[in-house]
């Protein structure tokens, strides 16, 4: 059956209170998710005080800070620092987003900040991404063209073909939106989920490919595609602004399409 | 599904599973044309129950002797039945996880649904046609 709640080795419990920082005078508080697979035992919240004065205004720079300054042991992924590369998403008060585009004065009193939902932990706030990315891999995430390989010639997409592809190539596959939508919670070893399907629908949509039909085959299943009942919690939480529900519903319509 | 050394097994190889079940779209796209027909059909149900209701018993048994609203009593019950199996499987699959337990609940809604489409059935007859 679903869970509504943590198994009891998942419950998280009161953590390690960080020493503020002397002479601080405008301070933000902290409380971030711990747990580490070597010491194991039951998640924590760990408490952080920061002085925003001598801090950058991003949350993934009071993380950076953190690290640098109160406590090294504090684990999670980041990059590029601008939104790009999609490394440092995790759930900030209480949102899925990109710690690096998050500003530090956008939340309200206390920063909370977790894993994102329903995932794996390696390590505090390192999610275990092989499995999505073995889904990202099952779509088949690249152009298939035969013709280009008989003739040679280059594939050509004029502008209103390729205009068709703007809200879907901007995915930087972050997994923020999968890991906010129940469905993927409930039954994430079967359903794609939304960033999986939105990056599906980027080859269906795309003129250059010339497999649509198979792409389509591959989807046509009551768990890799329907599980999708519209909960919109993917484009709520997108950092990136994109609108993954759309994508799926078009790929719905186009299994309809083929079909009557 | 949840064998003890299933982690041996790759996460690509772990989630293509069983591979795509071809099928999947007749089922949500009747889900939509039965919710459409509902939409029609409840409207005229909302209002034979208003006129229903205000009726001797007799008249009231007689008003739905009425072809056309037999029929449409038919159709309402009929259809909303059938959109109700639909919605119960998409929530077994969502929330029951347990294989026997998952097959135990999808088969018995298919077996409560088509026992009331026949009670349903049976019931309209003997009022329209007094059989």
């Amino acid at each position: 059956m679903v869970e509504l709640t943590l198994p009891r080795e998942s419950k998280i419990v009161a953590g390690r209170v960080h020493p503020k920082p002397v002479a601080a005078k405008n301070t933000k508080v902290f409380k971030i998710y711990r747990w580490d697979p070597v010491a194991g035992g039951q998640p924590r919240l760990d408490e952080y005080t920061i002085d925003l004065d001598t801090c950058g205004p991003m949350v993934l720079d009071a993380l950076i800070k953190i690290k640098n300054e109160q406590d090294g042991t504090l684990t999670f992924r980041r990059s590029c620092r601008e939104g790009i590369c999609g490394s440092c998403a995790m759930n900030i008060d209480g949102t899925n987003t990109l710690a690096c585009t998050k500003g530090i004065d956008e939340v309200c009193g206390e920063v909370k900040i977790y894993p994102l939902p329903h995932m794996e932990v390696i390590k505090d706030l390192v999610p275990d991404l092989s499995k999505i990315f073995a889904q990202y891999q099952s779509i088949k995430p690249w152009l298939r063209a035969e013709s280009e390989i008989t003739t040679g010639a280059e594939c050509r997409q004029s502008e209103t073909e390729r205009a068709k592809l703007d809200g879907l190539w901007e995915c930087i596959l972050c997994f923020c939106c999968s890991t906010s939508c129940p469905s993927y919670w409930w039954n994430g070893d079967r359903y794609l989920g939304p960033a999986v399907l939105l990056q599906a629908y980027r080859w269906i949509a795309d003129s250059r490919d010339e497999t649509v039909g198979e792409r389509l085959d591959d989807l046509e299943d009551p768990f890799k595609l329907y599980r999708c009942h519209t909960i919109m919690n993917c484009t709520k939480t997108c950092p990136k602004g994109l609108n993954p529900a759309q994508a799926i519903g078009s790929i719905k319509q186009l299994m309809v399409a083929r079909k009557v | 599904m949840h064998d003890k050394d299933e982690k041996m097994q790759s996460a690509y190889g772990r989630i293509h599973g069983l591979g795509s079940a071809k099928d999947g779209t007749g089922h949500w796209w009747a889900q939509r044309v039965s919710a459409v027909a509902l939409l029609g059909l409840g409207t005229w149900f909302v209002y034979a129950v208003l006129i229903f209701t205000a009726m001797e018993p007799v008249a009231a048994r007689d008003w739905l002797a009425q072809p056309l609203n037999s029929i449409l009593l038919a159709l309402f019950t009929l259809t909303a039945l059938y959109h109700g199996q639909l919605g119960l499987q998409v929530v077994i699959e969502d929330y029951v996880h347990t294989h026997a337990r998952k097959y135990a609940a999808l088969v018995l809604v298919q077996f409560v649904t088509y026992g009331a489409m026949a009670a349903v059935v049976y019931a309209i007859a003997k009022i329209s046609l007094g059989v």
